[in-house]
């Protein structure tokens, strides 16, 4: 069957969507950017195909007449099972190429047994750490493997098995590489059979769904690039899109009464007029200076020693947000350090910089034309909850009463734009051909 | 980088000769014996200080050519260190450092110091502090020429009166003391003749982009077109003779069906026809060329083409009435008009020209002329239909020119274009 997919390649993620022949989301796929770009996009890509391929699961098992309630609760399961052969085979890409490293390093070569037996722990782990319940701080290789291997390394160092400097320096080393290698996780089939054969109760319907989606040619008819490394992609030119018109185009689908869309990325800030059709009437970003921006909040956890999902929820424990002033990233490191030996509450000063920041958004948007109905707030750093709050009280208090929307895959709004330019085109091409 | 040769008309080779003469000349003042006034662009007096055989010397265009050539940030941060603030215009560092330095103009030449700092303020209150540390720097008497503001939209009795008084009562005897020469109005005349008829067709080039294609840019190539009368050549035969030739080179392009001449090789297919409010960046001229010249984007009217003086609303230099042409002059320049005019301006360049838009090039140094653009950019959007875009740089400060952010802004503003024409389709 025919995709056609958006690719969005931001400064910190890279995102992809995949629509159907309708234009309705198939499968949306995600993962750090690298400085490979090609590598990163075909990463996303190839989880996006993944993710629609279990969208076509869903459909299968629908026309087999399976209940939605266990459709969702069966495709869940089937996907832990999914990620966590995923990660294995990652896991076996990793062996091999720490291996090399470790025999390639003289100093290095006595941990080789000890690379290998941390890794044998760790691929024995992967089913508990993609049980049903598990928490996982993220979804990423790097993150999961890596703060796993440190916690093993340490373990193993204590034990005075290998120095934990070396290991470190086996994993920082081997990690580049593995995440510049494609492993092969994108193979729906093989993952997806072992994955329902890892499933005890799996019933019959749900195997024969796996044999038949995994046999559906899925051909990309059409692909649009944004984002901020879009010169990069491999597309050409009239393929790519300005990122600006597809968060337009994408807020515009998910909320079709958007007037106003906001972004917050990791380097920049947009502030979109949309019309009607979700076409771009007005905009504003951010000039010469990044301050405002998702890397100030990633600044601000790397100063306070935090993950930076945990910011929002502390800064919402404020009772009284301290008022800062600077909206400069590197400023308001110094004005928070001061605020800290001040003695001012953590939360307090948190919520004060979540404040400054919507502030230089609240700027944006007054210039692309001001906050009409409805509004939607877009990017990553929409998912965090002291700036929402941060925001909608500042719209309230100066736009009034406007209708806020964000969705729970806000991230993929400008991958949602560039899948639905791609869609239109091919359409398009379609009816010219005619 | 290494980029290759910037491709130029016949008109663009003549024009950079005229003013690396004119560099020369100045260069050899004072073994000549030739004076200098030092004066400023928007509603400039050449004709007047040409008449006593005196040379004019204009700090901005040594700011903007000094840009050009890649040697602005060294004297910004020259000025910095004396403690000019990094807020302060960009005109006046560059100018400040290159006068610290040892006053090397653009082209490596000696520029000789002021006879005369002829401030002639229109629009700008920074002329008079930019004026105020060179009469400091060179110990130079200032011939103050105050210029009312068009408070409402158009040009008052009073005002002009006003300003004919100031050239008889303290210009012209300023001129007359520096020179040593008596005022001869006469010569005045033929030289005011002269500047009619350069401007005649200037205004024909100017409204050539109306054609489609549009055998010029009107912005980018602009600039070049008004270098000789903006700068010190208005009422020369030379200037006539430029202006005569550049009429004929455009309208053979005309008739060939031609688009514009860009750095990088003719433009084959106009795409986008802009209409552009603001002055251009320097430092990176070509570069943000490129950006609109790789997209298919012309300029057809710019409003910083009128900066010096306006001439496309039938304004001409008049021999019969020569002091009150002047003061019409200064009063009409582009910067002295209020906003609801330049609005005016803009939108009669959207419809006439047949843009696609307004974009707007933000100056970050430029307070007097950025003041208001947002609010100008509404008002045009909103009487015209066309949608508007909006980028920020600066003068010659090349730390203030984003590549990459400015890029973004340009392509996502054609796009929008693009999109708006296909009713969404795109």
């Amino acid at each position: 069957m025919k995709a056609y997919v958006g690719i969005d390649l931001g400064s910190t993620t890279t995102k992809a969507v995949v629509l159907d022949d309708a234009g309705a989301t198939l499968g949306r796929g995600i993962t750090n950017s690298r400085s490979n770009y090609a590598l990163a996009c075909e990463v996303a890509l190839g989880e996006a195909l993944i993710a629609a391929r279990f969208g076509l699961l869903d459909r299968e098992l629908a026309a087999a007449g399976m209940p939605e309630a266990e459709r969702s609760r069966r495709l869940a399961a089937l996907g832990l099972r999914f990620r966590g052969r995923q990660y294995l085979a990652q896991l076996e890409v990793f062996r091999r190429i720490a291996a090399r490293i470790v025999a390639h390093d003289l100093l290095a070569r006595g941990v080789a047994p000890v690379v290998d037996g941390m890794l044998d722990r760790m691929a024995g782990e992967a089913r508990t750490l993609f049980a049903e319940g598990a928490s996982r701080k993220s979804d990423f290789f790097r993150d999961l493997a890596g703060s796993r291997f440190l916690q093993l390394a340490e373990e193993v160092s204590r034990d005075g098995a290998a120095a934990f400097d070396r290991l470190v320096g086996v994993f920082d080393k081997a990690i580049l590489e593995v995440e510049n290698t494609p492993s092969g996780a994108e193979d729906f089939g093989t993952h997806a059979r072992a994955a329902s054969a890892d499933l005890e109760d799996a019933p019959d319907a749900l195997r024969r769904a796996v044999e038949a989606v995994a046999s559906v040619p899925l051909q990309v008819a059409s692909s649009v690039g944004t984002g901020y490394g879009r010169q990069t992609l491999p597309f050409p030119k009239e393929q790519i899109r300005s990122e600006i018109l597809c968060h337009g185009l994408g807020a515009h689908a998910m909320f079709p009464g958007t007037r106003t869309v906001l972004d917050i990325g990791g380097q920049d800030t947009k502030a979109i007029q949309v019309d009607d059709r979700g076409i771009v009437t007005s905009f504003q970003m951010n000039d010469r200076c990044a301050a405002g921006c998702g890397r100030y909040l990633g600044y601000i956890a790397d100063e306070m020693n935090l993950g930076l999902h945990e910011l929002g929820p502390m800064a919402c424990n404020s009772s009284r947000p301290v008022r800062i002033n600077s909206t400069c990233t590197v400023f308001a490191g110094a004005e928070l350090r001061e605020r800290l030996s001040l003695g001012e509450k953590r939360e307090d000063i948190l919520a004060g910089l979540h404040r400054a920041i919507i502030l230089r958004a609240m700027s944006l948007l007054a210039r692309s034309g001001g906050v009409a109905n409805e509004f939607t707030f877009t990017g990553g750093v929409a998912k965090n909850p002291a700036a929402v709050d941060a925001l909608r009280g500042l719209i309230r208090e100066n736009y009034g009463e406007v209708a806020m929307n964000i969705s729970p895959d806000s991230i993929y709004t400008g991958a949602l734009g560039a899948a639905l330019f791609a869609w239109r085109d091919a359409r398009r091409g379609e009816e010219a051909a005619a | 980088m290494n980029p290759s040769a910037a491709m130029k008309d016949g008109s663009q080779l003549r024009q950079k000769e005229m003013i690396a003469e004119h560099y020369s000349r100045l260069a050899h003042s004072p073994h000549t014996g030739e004076k200098s006034v030092y004066t400023f662009v928007p509603g400039n007096l050449t004709e007047l200080v040409r008449s006593f055989d005196l040379l004019p010397v204009l700090p901005e265009i040594n700011a903007l050519q000094s840009a050009m050539r890649g040697k602005s940030k060294d004297y910004i941060a020259i000025a910095e260190k004396l403690g000019h603030s990094e807020d302060v215009c960009t005109y006046v560092k560059c100018d400040v450092g290159m006068k610290r330095s040892g006053n090397l103009g653009p082209t490596g030449e000696h520029l000789p110091d002021p006879d005369l700092l002829l401030l002639s303020y229109t629009g700008c209150f920074t002329f008079m502090k930019w004026f105020e540390l060179l009469k400091e720097e060179y110990k130079a008497p200032v011939a103050m020429l105050h210029v009312p503001y068009q408070a409402e939209g158009r040009i008052t009795t009073a005002a002009r009166d006003y300003v004919v008084r100031q050239l008889k009562e303290s210009v012209i005897p300023k001129l007359e003391q520096v020179s040593g020469r008596k005022y001869d109005e006469d010569k005045l005349k033929e030289m005011l003749a002269r500047s009619s008829r350069a401007e005649d067709d200037l205004v024909h080039v100017l409204e050539s982009a109306k054609h489609r294609p549009s055998p010029i840019d009107a912005y980018f190539g602009g600039v070049y077109y008004i270098g000789p009368i903006f700068t010190a050549f208005r009422g020369t035969e030379e200037a006539v003779g430029y202006y005569r030739a550049l009429r004929s080179e455009v309208d053979e392009r005309i008739a060939m069906g031609k688009g514009p001449v860009t750095p990088d090789g003719e433009m084959e297919r106009e795409r986008f026809r802009l209409v552009v409010e603001g002055p251009p960046n320097w430092t990176s001229f070509r570069q943000f060329w490129k950006m609109f010249a790789d997209e298919g984007a012309v300029v057809v009217a710019s409003t910083y083409t009128k900066v010096g003086g306006v001439y496309d609303n039938g304004f001409r230099h008049d021999p019969e009435r020569p002091l009150e042409t002047l003061a019409e002059y200064c009063l009409g320049c582009y910067t002295n008009l209020n906003l609801p005019t330049r609005v005016d301006m803009l939108c009669r360049y959207v419809e006439e020209y047949g843009a696609d838009g307004l974009l707007v090039n933000s100056i970050k140094s430029c307070n007097s002329f950025s003041a208001g653009q947002l609010m100008m950019l509404r008002e045009v959007e909103r009487r015209t239909g066309r949608p508007a875009g909006f980028v920020e740089s600066d003068l010659v400060d090349p730390r203030y020119f984003s590549a990459a952010n400015i890029k973004n802004r340009l392509e996502s503003y054609f796009q929008m274009i693009e999109q708006k024409r296909a009713g969404g389709a795109a």
